[in-house]
């Protein structure tokens, strides 16, 4: 974690709490990412982790607690300031989420449209999406539709779009649920890549301990909807708490 | 037999439902008039509505101008009232018929197409995606579409009224040896604005209604595909409720206005 820089956090949640009716899924749950960190949340199926990045995007409102990416409480500020900031946030969706209607090219460019301080003229959107396309090694796939691609590949699509606009923070969320052995060590190696290429930061959220081992700086364990243990990959492996290592077996 | 409390909870449901549809046409009113615009999309999805529904209104239109005629014959024959039948089917498909069975068409092929379309991209995350990519898909996928169906729907029902009196004149010229230009004529004489201005407000608010229940039930889907479907089939059986509802209103507006 060398090229982390423990100093601000880019993203911070403090005292999280959010229930649907009587279910309490977050309960007072914390989180800081560091710059240039990739932190992995792993936590159970129903433990909150989707509540918590869908929280953490504005797409659910906290009961009560604070977000704050780039010193910017997203719980108090306006929608527009809000879609101005989700620029800097890149979102890759469990089930991939492309525009099943648009082709790849449209797919990409959709984020772009609104962006006119980021994309001057047609040419550098152009340039922006190829770019895209050639960091995830799909450039020849710009005009198919998206069910003419495999699931890897379109995993792989849905992160050149989440990349597209260049974001500071990037969140996965189960990036590599639903693919075989060897195409989620692909997503893996090019997740790797694209932090070491733009220097961005991650938080994952997985299930997959070989996905966690390989990419992980820090972990969080989220168990009932607080932060359960916290630590590198190494330190809750070998922890002894039977709780952690349910996670770990097999 | 149902228990009190279901029908409670069930009354209960249909008022929060109308509610939130209510809320959800006031976001539409919000955002329809509030920048950026998405015409680009509005057109498309124009197309959509209008051209792909097209040879459905037309077949429909032509089949009921047909039967309609084929069946009043005898009837207008035996008190030897034929001569009235191009002012009759004239103003009853133009005032009536062809408005609400277009309408009705349209709930089918076009509402539950935008509840199922929208439907399906609420459960694969689809509409999540759009919102965090800093875009508003609500101004982009709903939007687009109430406009698209409040403009096209008038269209139509002026294209399906249009192709019903063909079928009706053909059947009148086969039958009782009316050449066209005497029907039409007799049709364009029988009509008044008090006819054709009323059924053509009314269909802007079907229109209306079948994107704004379509797009309603399918963004707010749930439950995975089986929600997918729920939405779909909810959005044909509560826009066509809202359509009667509408005719029946828009039948004592009308009186009100234009003295029907």
């Amino acid at each position: 974690m060398d090229a982390t820089k423990k100093i601000n956090p880019v993203l911070e949640l403090k005292s999280l709490h959010k229930s649907f009716g009587d279910n309490h899924v977050l309960k007072d749950f914390n989180l800081k990412l560091f710059e240039g960190e990739n932190l992995v949340v792993m936590g159970k199926s129903g433990s909150g982790k989707s509540v918590m990045i869908k929280c953490l995007v504005g797409l659910i409102q906290p009961d009560s607690g604070s977000i704050t990416i780039k010193n910017h409480d997203i719980t108090s500020i306006g929608h527009s300031e809000l879609d101005l900031l989700r620029t800097e946030i890149g979102f890759l969706f469990q089930g991939s989420a492309l525009y099943d209607s648009m082709t790849v090219r449209e797919n990409l460019e959709f984020p772009l449209r609104r962006q006119t301080h980021k994309i001057q003229d047609f040419e550098s959107k152009e340039i922006l999406v190829k770019e895209a396309l050639e960091n995830v090694g799909l450039a020849h796939t710009l005009d198919l539709m998206p069910a003419e691609l495999s699931g890897g590949m379109q995993r792989r699509v849905a992160l050149a779009r989440a990349l597209i606009l260049k974001p500071k923070i990037i969140i996965y969320d189960e990036p590599t649920t639903g693919l075989d052995p060897i195409t989620a060590k692909e997503i893996i190696a090019l997740m790797r890549n694209i932090q070491k290429k733009y220097h961005t930061s991650s938080l994952i959220i997985t299930h997959d301990v070989d996905c966690a081992r390989v990419i992980s700086n820090r972990m969080i364990l989220l168990v009932d909807g607080t932060n359960y243990a916290e630590g590198t990959f190494e330190e809750l492996s070998n922890a002894k708490d039977p709780k952690i290592q349910a996670f770990f077996k097999n | 037999m149902p228990k009190p409390t279901s029908i409670k909870s069930r009354s209960q449901s249909f008022f929060i439902e109308i509610g939130d549809l209510t809320l959800f046409a006031g976001q539409f009113f919000k955002e329809a008039f509030s920048l950026p615009f998405e015409f680009k999309e509005l057109v498309r999805q124009c197309y959509n509505v209008g051209n792909r529904s097209l040879l459905l209104v037309g077949v429909t239109g032509f089949i009921l101008g047909l039967v309609f005629t084929l069946q009043s014959r005898p009837t207008l024959m035996e008190f030897g009232a034929e001569s009235w039948m191009p002012s009759m089917v004239g103003i009853s498909i133009v005032r009536e018929i062809g408005p609400v069975i277009i309408a009705l068409i349209c709930a089918g092929r076009v509402g539950s197409g935008i509840g199922a379309e929208l439907g399906s991209m609420r459960v694969t995350e689809q509409i999540d995606a759009m919102e965090v990519s800093g875009n508003n898909p609500f101004k982009y996928l709903v939007v687009t579409r109430i406009l698209a169906t409040t403009l096209m729907l008038p269209l139509l029902i002026i294209t399906g009224d249009v192709i019903a009196l063909l079928g009706s004149a053909i059947i009148e010229n086969l039958k009782g040896n009316v050449s066209f230009v005497l029907y039409f004529n007799q049709v364009f004489d029988a009509l008044k604005y008090s006819d054709i201005i009323p059924a053509t407000i009314k269909s802007i608010f079907f229109g209306f209604a079948i994107g704004l229940v379509g797009c309603y039930k399918g963004y707010n889907c749930s439950k995975g595909t089986v929600g997918v479907g729920e939405a779909s089939n909810s959005a044909v059986v509560y826009t066509s409720m809202l359509l009667f509802v509408i005719d029946f209103i828009a039948v004592f507006v009308s009186d009100i206005f234009f003295e029907i």
